[in-house]
């Protein structure tokens, strides 16, 4: 791997910025160079909000992600504004229960998972964030669940120790979909 | 060596400014560095320090010009239109020859702007920005590591040359989260013999003063600052350099345009057009020397900024208009990607760049 480019996008809420974290930490607990990139302002409030990662081998120049190796859309309006952005050959991640039609790329892996409805079945309405990046994990083959513990263990605040497990659960979740 | 973690920009600067012994932190929240703030807001209580949300900006910077008369390390935070409001304190403490660490994480202008990120308070930070005879030393990091190591190389300037320094950074660096890795330096490395410390009675009172109401005393004055100022034109220049050895176009780029850029000379040096960046870390001083030498071999420069074309000016200076400069730029709170930057450089490449 020389560098992986990752795209988030979503509503802001759907813990867009703290996926792209656990992905980020993950890239700098296994020796990489890593970057995240939150959109900020307005978005953050409620509009679409977007992340973008970069794990590499290499120094970072550019920390904005143009042209995402994988993206992550979790509502319409990112698949509709990144979906060309794709390269060629690259994959692209839809929660299918809030993104009705389907990618009609033909040059890039698709994966559709209904991870809102997941989350909402197991009660965790939450984390569907980290069920949809859990399947990532499973399909990127530069990603993988190794650290897992040690990344939430950084990112999941030390007032929240309770959300270790359900954040875990979540993402297993996700890398165990088929 | 500690452990590298992931932080915000922002609170790089904040971290880092408390490990260089800055205990006393004056603010009023702006988007994009408001992080800054809470981030101080947390943290000085802890060990014993200061951090107060003054009622305006005007008054943050003021309370900056008390902590520094007192030989203490200090800081204020804010983003363009707040170093505005802070200008006229600044000019005070170039008057007052104090110390003084000031960050603006740039958002667009002019006026309230937008809260995208921006570079064009350029001129504001590197020609004085306010009345009078003077300089700021200008730092412009471009990655979150340099965000900390630039904070505390900066206290160290302004303790060391009795100036502001300050941190040119943009909302990018500000919100971008990278690996760093933050060392405790020592505050105290510099005598302060100047500081209005009490006599104690055991010495002549110290005077911290801007105020020269007799011409050839102000004149004096100025004139001693301005041989200061050519100590640290001659001493303090810092910049980086990529690929510029043998290249026929130099890129000149600070900050987050520099990162954007050096992926364009990547790009470009694989179609095998002989392209380098070199990179500003001093803003004030400029890095007029390497650019000249630059200019010996380079028959064209690009300047990349988030501005209308401000640096440009200083490039131009530097190699005497020896060479034509070209200008790559958005504004108003957008970036330039990386496929500009390469389009520019082909086009320069090819002779046909306007």
């Amino acid at each position: 791997m020389s560098t992986l480019n990752i795209l988030y996008a979503g509503f802001g809420g759907q813990g867009i910025l703290f996926s792209g974290k656990f992905v980020a930490y993950d890239g700098l607990i296994a020796g990489k160079q890593v970057s995240w990139l939150p959109s900020y302002g307005p978005e953050m409030r409620g509009g679409t909000a977007n992340c973008s990662v970069i794990i590499s081998d290499d120094p970072i120049g550019s920390p904005i992600v143009e042209k995402p190796d994988v993206l992550v859309a979790m509502n319409l309006p990112s698949l509709d504004k990144y979906e060309n952005e794709v390269v060629p050959g690259g994959k692209i991640f839809v929660d299918s229960s809030l993104i009705e039609r389907k990618v009609e790329r033909t040059d890039v892996d698709v994966f559709y998972i209904p991870a809102t409805k997941i989350a909402n079945e197991k009660k965790i309405p939450t984390l569907a964030n980290m069920i949809i990046t859990g399947k990532m994990i499973k399909e990127v083959s530069e990603l993988s669940l190794d650290n897992m513990d040690t990344v939430l263990s950084k990112i999941v605040s030390a007032r929240h120790k309770d959300l270790l497990e359900v954040n875990k659960d979540a993402v297993r979740t996700g890398y165990d979909y088929e | 060596m500690g452990e590298k973690v992931l932080m915000k920009g922002n609170e790089a600067i904040a971290e880092a400014a408390i490990k260089a012994g800055c205990h006393h932190y004056f603010g009023y929240p702006i988007t994009p560095q408001t992080e800054i703030a809470a981030y101080m807001s947390k943290r000085m209580p802890k060990i014993g320090g200061t951090f107060l949300q003054a009622e305006s900006e005007v008054a943050a910077i003021n309370m900056v010009i008390g902590v520094s008369s007192t030989g203490k390390r200090v800081m204020t935070s804010s983003s363009s239109p707040g170093v505005s409001l802070k200008s006229e304190g600044i000019s005070y403490l170039a008057g007052c020859d104090l110390p003084a660490l000031v960050v603006n994480v740039q958002r667009g202008g002019p006026g309230l702007g937008g809260i995208q990120p921006s570079q064009s308070d350029y001129f504001q930070a590197t020609k004085g920005g306010s009345h009078g005879d003077y300089h700021n030393i200008v730092l412009a990091p471009a990655s979150v590591q340099e965000m900390a190591t630039l904070t505390q190389k900066g206290f160290e300037l302004a303790d060391k040359y009795r100036m502001v320094s300050m941190i040119l950074a943009d909302g990018t660096l500000g919100q971008m989260m990278e690996p760093v890795e933050i060392e405790e330096v020592s505050d105290n490395q510099i005598e302060k013999p100047w500081a209005l410390t009490g006599t104690g009675m055991k010495r002549e009172h110290n005077i911290v003063n801007s105020l020269y109401l007799k011409p050839d005393l102000l004149e004096k004055k100025n004139i001693e600052r301005f041989e200061k100022y050519k100590l640290v034109e001659e001493n303090e220049v810092m910049y980086e350099e990529y690929m510029l050895d043998d290249a026929d176009i130099c890129v000149v780029a600070f900050g987050i345009s520099s990162r954007v850029a050096r992926n364009a000379v990547n790009m470009a040096r694989a179609q095998g057009i002989k392209v380098g960046l070199l990179r500003p870390i001093t803003l004030w001083p400029f890095p007029k020397k390497p650019l000249f030498e630059a200019s010996k071999h380079c028959k064209a420069f690009i300047s990349v900024e988030m501005n209308m074309g401000q640096m440009i000016q200083d490039i131009e200076l530097a190699i005497r208009c020896s060479r034509p400069v070209y200008l790559c730029n958005r504004t108003g709170g957008m970036i330039p990607s990386p496929d500009e930057v390469l389009q520019k450089i082909v086009e320069v490449n090819n002779g046909g760049a306007k």
